[in-house]
């Protein structure tokens, strides 16, 4: 499990500035090839993970196997040095990128079991797969939209574990549970601010303010991390909007 | 390892992130109405004044400002606007996440694409129609073209009154620009700061089906003409259902809606007075008449005076023939 955390080992350091995660992947300099290609695996694996085992039903084992492949090919194959963002979002690149893997599942199942000597990226596949039973019940039909829903959901995730460090650095704990009882608790609105301010020893127009900062941050949070993942202000701007639900 | 998100919880965070910071202003948050492509509106409550408004907010990310820009420009030259037939704003501002926001009346109708349902009357929806172009002949007297004309841009109130609601394309014409009634009157686009004026010049902005060929090939120098067209492609949108059109009536649509804008009417008036002409059962400029269609319209106008006559004839033709011997 110590590994998992190098997943993203980006996500626990907390850049103050941004990157590209693209002119990261791309750079000569191997440290900051292996941040950016880090963040791209934080939040991306589960996506593909989840997208290989619902789109193109694969069983468990199998898919786990196609998703170590697809990362380790990404990044020997140097396949995000052909991304172009005036083609196409990173996003859809990538589940482009898995869709030619899976097609050619065979060819790689072959490729992956010589590959011994190679480095593979160590993921929590326990914790996606208990992920999957939820959504396989209303995994939709349309392959752009499953990615896109996992894709915001993993990032969002991302988000919200970089808010928690933040307030917890910042000593605003209180903001990010109160963010986190509304927003992401089950049941968490049908309190009353009253309820709230009494749980947590506050006034009640308290509640109100610790809550705006921390959905303030939350979205300041959500669209630096989003900047990271895309090449281009117009390719932020327009998963922004998909990330918001907002109508293009 | 990741925090895992429930759909709802998705959901959500989605909304926290989207919806306004109103923290520290004089506004609630009651519910999310709306969103188009650059911003969302929402019912808030003003609590100072005790009422209810809406709210437009930028929700997408601005690194480089002209979306904020945009949605100022767009509060300015509402606020210059003052006619019954154009939402009025009440306050703008900058909410502590740094976004733009401004505050109008909260208009509680339908859309015009909605409420079409509801009148199937061919003079009612030609009535709506010339209180459509009423505010955006007003708007061209004073400079403004709104380049975004559609039926989901026009809001029914409850009681009947036709608004034309986001002028966030809208466009303050510059001197030269203008031709016919309002190039005596771009001095009265006070206000209009350089930069509001240069807003989205070059750029293809507005909604395909809805906008003239012009606009759709990004020519800078768009005159009240664009919106002629889009007017006219609301008047088709209006006269669809009735099979077969009248013939004036399509005249007037296809010479508001012509590739070429010199084939266009020139201004919204001369339009307006066109559909109010035929309403009238009067000659319309879009379509010459021969002796005969004159002739036909002169009778469809006249019907029930020429239908007493007609009976009053008769009743004196019976009278002479089945006179009491």
């Amino acid at each position: 499990m110590g590994r998992d955390t190098s997943i993203g080992g980006a996500q626990h350091q907390f850049p103050s500035t941004r990157f590209s995660l693209i002119e990261g992947v791309r750079s000569g300099n191997p440290q900051e090839r292996e941040r950016a290609l880090d963040t791209l695996v934080g939040a991306y694996w589960k996506p593909v993970y989840k997208y290989i085992r619902l789109h193109w039903n694969k069983e468990s084992e199998p898919a786990k196997d196609l998703t170590q492949e697809f990362f380790v090919h990404l990044m020997e194959r140097h396949l995000l040095d052909r991304f172009d963002p005036a083609r196409a979002r990173l996003r859809t690149y990538v589940r482009v990128c898995v869709d030619g893997l899976v097609m050619n599942e065979d060819k790689a199942a072959q490729r992956f079991k010589r590959g011994g000597d190679r480095t593979f990226v160590p993921l929590d596949f326990e914790s996606a797969e208990g992920e999957i039973r939820p959504l396989e019940i209303a995994a939709p039909d349309d392959p752009e939209t499953l990615f896109a829903r996992e894709f915001a959901r993993s990032l969002f995730g991302l988000a919200v574990d970089r808010l928690k460090h933040e307030c917890d650095e910042k000593k605003k704990s209180v903001h990010y549970q109160l963010l986190d009882l509304y927003d992401i608790e089950e049941g968490g609105k049908m309190l009353t601010y009253d309820e709230v301010a009494r749980r947590f020893g506050i006034k009640p127009t308290d509640v109100t303010n610790y809550l705006a900062y921390a959905r303030r941050e939350f979205r300041r949070v959500v669209l630096d991390e989003l900047r990271g993942m895309t090449a281009t202000e117009e390719e932020f701007r327009r998963e922004a909007q998909t990330l918001l639900g907002v109508k293009p | 390892m990741t925090r895992y998100l429930s759909d709802s919880a998705l959901e959500r965070l989605r909304e926290a992130a989207d919806a306004p910071d109103l923290s520290g202003t004089r506004y609630r948050l009651v519910e999310k109405l709306g969103q188009g492509g650059m911003g969302g509106v929402f019912c808030v409550e003003d609590t100072e004044l005790e009422r209810r408004v809406a709210l437009k907010v930028i929700s997408v990310p601005d690194g480089e400002g002209a979306l904020s820009a945009r949605l100022l420009q767009e509060a300015r030259v509402i606020a210059k606007l003052e006619h019954p037939g154009i939402v009025p704003v009440h306050d703008a501002g900058v909410m502590p996440d740094g976004r733009p926001y401004y505050t109008m009346k909260l208009v509680q109708g339908k859309r015009l694409d909605e409420y079409l349902g509801t009148t199937t009357n061919l003079s009612d929806r030609l009535r709506i129609f010339l209180r459509i172009c009423d505010p955006v002949a007003f708007a061209h007297a004073h400079g403004v073209l709104h380049r975004d004309l559609k039926p989901a841009n026009v809001m029914i109130g409850p009681f009947g009154e036709v608004l034309v609601m986001d002028w966030g394309l809208s466009k303050m014409l510059q001197s030269g620009e203008a031709t016919g009634p309002l190039a005596s009157q771009n001095s009265e686009t006070a206000g209009a700061t350089p930069s509001s004026m240069q807003t989205a010049h070059g750029s293809v902005l507005g909604t395909p089906g809805y906008m003239a060929p012009e606009q759709v090939r990004g020519d800078t120098k768009l005159d009240q003409r664009a919106d002629v067209y889009s007017l006219g492609t609301i008047l088709q949108f209006l006269i669809a259902d009735a099979s077969p059109a009248p013939k004036a009536l399509v005249a007037i649509r296809q010479k508001a809606t012509a590739t070429d804008a010199a084939e266009r009417y020139l201004t919204v008036p001369e339009l307006a007075a066109d559909v109010a002409h035929f309403l009238d059962g009067m000659s319309v400029s879009a379509y010459p008449e021969g002796p005969f269609g004159r002739a036909w319209r002169w009778i469809r106008r006249n019907q029930v005076w020429i239908l007493l006559l007609l009976a009053y004839l008769l009743a004196r033709t019976l009278l002479i023939f089945w006179r009491p011997r």
